[in-house]
């Protein structure tokens, strides 16, 4: 088996050129962007946030009482962060069943998460959606789909909309690498680009389809280069440096704002977990252990933190501070989750149909 | 009542109801009337589909509405039915109400994807906090070799997903009335029309009104059997009860007009009164609306039957090209008639 992304550090040399260059160091990026500090403490906050979120869910699975299958992204925090911290509230994000980061990130509270995962009237599907379809219109999360590539011609026709309309938002369209296996993401793609719609195309390549390797997939895993395809631009990034990608994501939204477009940004990342449930898979040798270990080497928070440190934004006393407050936030959070009752039994007759407002 | 009516000929309608003032078009002309004053009340109206945009305009159903209305609102899109009708929904989440039309209902299995996994789901899935108000238009074919890939109806797939309201007009009174309410409803509809009904006149009136979806009419009163006719089997049912009278049987024709939600009490009334049931479809035996129709029948009022329930359908087999074939393949009035007739007498 081809070791997926394990040489993604000597890759970043011919990345396009929003990429960084391989002789910089992160510190240098981080006082060369011009990121204000408030910014890249958020940054860190959210992707811990997201990070310890799922621990949580890891802890409390083992019990059987969170009864939906949860698709977790630790490891690939870096990009749902990194772009989403470039939206605005009612900019729209469409996600995929791995959803829990973008949620989040876009501005979801984590109890009506846990609710929703527990089946519980308070969340925010009051129990219809589970863990794969988040749907949080206020932050602009209209939906999710868990069909690989399903989210990715809805993102496009709000952002049609947005255009008929003359409307300043900006549609996000997160996805796999799996998706691109799809028809649809060619039929998106071509029909954005068509219509230069204000959509930014996401696509969180972490290499494997559950466990299908890109390699048995797709004859390149340069997925970047097919915008250029559909005359688009397209970039690969490090998606484990949240920095960098804040700053093409920064680029990319601000191209559609100017309504010049759609890009594409294909990011490379990693998940450490199973496809499924809260394990990790080299154990049932869907994956090699050296893989998992290379990557969490490059774990997208430490590479932060360490930054944040170096360059003197935060300390470690800060930071510690941070950890605690954010484990008694969701301890808040899952408590009363769990305190939330389940629907009721009629419930699952209602909202068929929508029946007017 | 002139709306309950259809006629196969312009002429015969004029020297009926002419004369009373009454206005009538085609079942063409009423798509397109409805459409004209949909997009002129309603910004957030668009259509969107291969070819609306083109000089036949969908077999006349869009002529000449994107010279009103410019190519945004009438918009000609890539061949890709699936992803467009994400794009459309999406639009449709956004607070747009998109009209998607395809000239054949054989590209809807191209679209499955986006309308049964999402569609139709989207305001469940959301615990009711989305909804998707769109349109879905769709023209069945027949004849002249249409065959295989050009002819099938498939409401009866449409009919089994929870989520989607599946519309059928039969007279152009209806497809207008349908249509508006379509618009209206906030849900996604799959509005499914009839090529051969095309040039069929009837009363429309030119301001907007809506027929409301779910309701069933009664075509015509009779005593003796219930004969459910969809889309394009009510010119066909009209013709077998004309027959039918002369035999000294009274039929009762039904024209369900929604498929979902059906208007299940309109037929089992008509049952209770009758006590024979005769269903009239335009697609394939097995899992057919009649069956559905057939089932409801059976679990509400099967001690009112007094004969085995009959159905006419197209066989179960693809549709095949010759001219020699489609005669076969294709049901009229006297299958009904004989239908009818066997209900009646050999029940």
């Amino acid at each position: 088996m081809e070791a997926n992304g394990v040489k993604s550090k000597s890759r970043r040399a011919d990345s396009a050129d929003l990429s960084i260059g391989p002789h910089d160091t992160m510190e240098q990026r981080v006082s060369n962007m011009n990121t204000s500090s408030a910014t890249l403490v958020e940054i860190l906050r959210k992707m811990m946030l997201i990070r310890m979120f799922e621990e949580k869910i890891v802890d409390v699975y083992g019990v059987q009482d969170m009864k939906t299958p949860v698709h977790l992204s630790i490891g690939q925090e870096a990009i749902a962060v990194g772009v989403c911290e470039n939206l605005e509230t009612n900019d729209y994000v469409f996600t995929t069943h791995r959803s829990h980061g973008h949620g989040l990130a876009k501005g979801a509270d984590p109890g009506k998460l846990y609710a929703e995962f527990y089946g519980r009237i308070d969340g925010y599907c009051k129990g219809k959606g589970g863990s794969m379809h988040l749907s949080v219109p206020e932050v602009g999360i209209h939906g999710t789909s868990a069909i690989v590539g399903g989210g990715i011609p809805l993102a496009v026709g709000t952002a049609l909309a947005s255009s008929m309309r003359g409307d300043e938002r900006v549609s996000v369209s997160f996805f796999g690498d799996g998706a691109v296996d799809e028809g649809v993401f060619h039929e998106s793609l071509n029909f954005a680009a068509l219509k230069k719609l204000p959509v930014v195309f996401v696509c969180e390549n972490n290499f494997y389809a559950v466990s299908s390797p890109i390699s048995a997939r797709q004859p390149h895993d340069d997925i970047a280069r097919r915008a250029e395809g559909y005359n688009i631009p397209g970039f690969r990034l490090d998606g484990n440096d949240a920095i960098a990608v804040y700053h093409a994501a920064g680029q990319a939204v601000k191209r559609a704002r100017n309504k010049e477009g759609p890009t594409l940004l294909e990011c490379r990342t990693y998940r450490w977990k199973g496809h499924v449930g809260p394990d990790c898979d080299y154990e049932n040798g869907c994956r090699p252990r050296f893989e998992l270990d290379d990557w969490m080497d490059r774990c997208p928070i430490e590479i932060l933190k360490k930054s944040l440190v170096r360059t003197g934004i935060m300390n470690g006393i800060q930071i510690q501070a941070l950890v605690g407050e954010i484990h008694g936030q969701l301890n808040s959070a899952l408590e009363w989750a769990k305190r939330s009752p389940y629907p009721n039994k009629s419930d699952v007759f209602k909202d068929v149909f929508f029946k007017g407002k | 009542m002139p709306w309950t009516k259809i006629y196969t000929d312009k002429a015969e309608f004029d020297t009926t109801f002419s004369r009373e003032g009454l206005r009538g078009i085609t079942y063409r002309e009423a798509v397109r009337e409805a459409l004209f004053q949909i997009l002129q009340a309603d910004e957030r109206v668009f259509l969107m589909g291969e070819g609306v945009d083109d000089p036949g305009g969908i077999f006349g159903s869009t002529r000449g509405l994107s010279e009103k209305f410019g190519k945004e609102r009438v918009m000609d899109i890539p061949i890709a039915e699936n992803g467009l009708t994400g794009v459309a929904i999406g639009a449709a989440i956004a607070g747009m109400k998109p009209i998607f039309i395809h000239m054949r209902m054989d590209f809807l299995p191209m679209c499955m994807d986006q309308i049964v996994n999402h569609a139709a789901k989207w305001h469940y899935m959301s615990g009711g906090s989305v909804h998707v108000p769109l349109v879905i238009r769709s023209i069945i074919g027949r004849g002249w070799g249409s065959a295989a890939q050009h002819s099938q109806a498939l409401q009866a797939l449409f009919l089994h997903i929870p989520g989607l309201k599946v519309v059928m007009p039969g007279t152009p009174y209806d497809a207008k009335g349908l249509l508006f309410s379509a618009v209206q409803d906030g849900n996604p509809i799959m509005f499914i029309e009839h090529r051969w009904l095309y040039d069929y006149t009837g009363y429309v009136p030119e301001e907007p009104y809506s027929v409301p979806i779910g309701k069933g009419i009664v075509r015509r009163e009779g005593r003796d059997v219930t004969l459910v006719a969809l889309s394009h089997m009510i010119v066909e049912a009209s013709k077998a009860a004309l027959v039918l009278e002369k035999e000294g049987i009274d039929v009762e024709i039904i024209d369900p007009r929604t498929v979902t939600p059906m208007d299940t009490q309109l037929i089992i009334e008509s049952v209770k009164k009758t006590g024979r049931l005769v269903i009239a479809d335009v697609a394939c035996r097995t899992g057919g609306v009649g069956a559905e129709i057939a089932c409801r029948v059976a679990e509400s009022a099967h001690s009112y039957l007094r004969s085995a329930v009959q159905r006419i359908n197209f066989p179960d087999t693809p549709t095949p090209a010759s001219p020699a074939l489609e005669e076969v393949y294709y049901p009229d009035s006297n299958a009904i008639v004989a239908a009818v007739s066997s209900s009646v007498n050999g029940g």
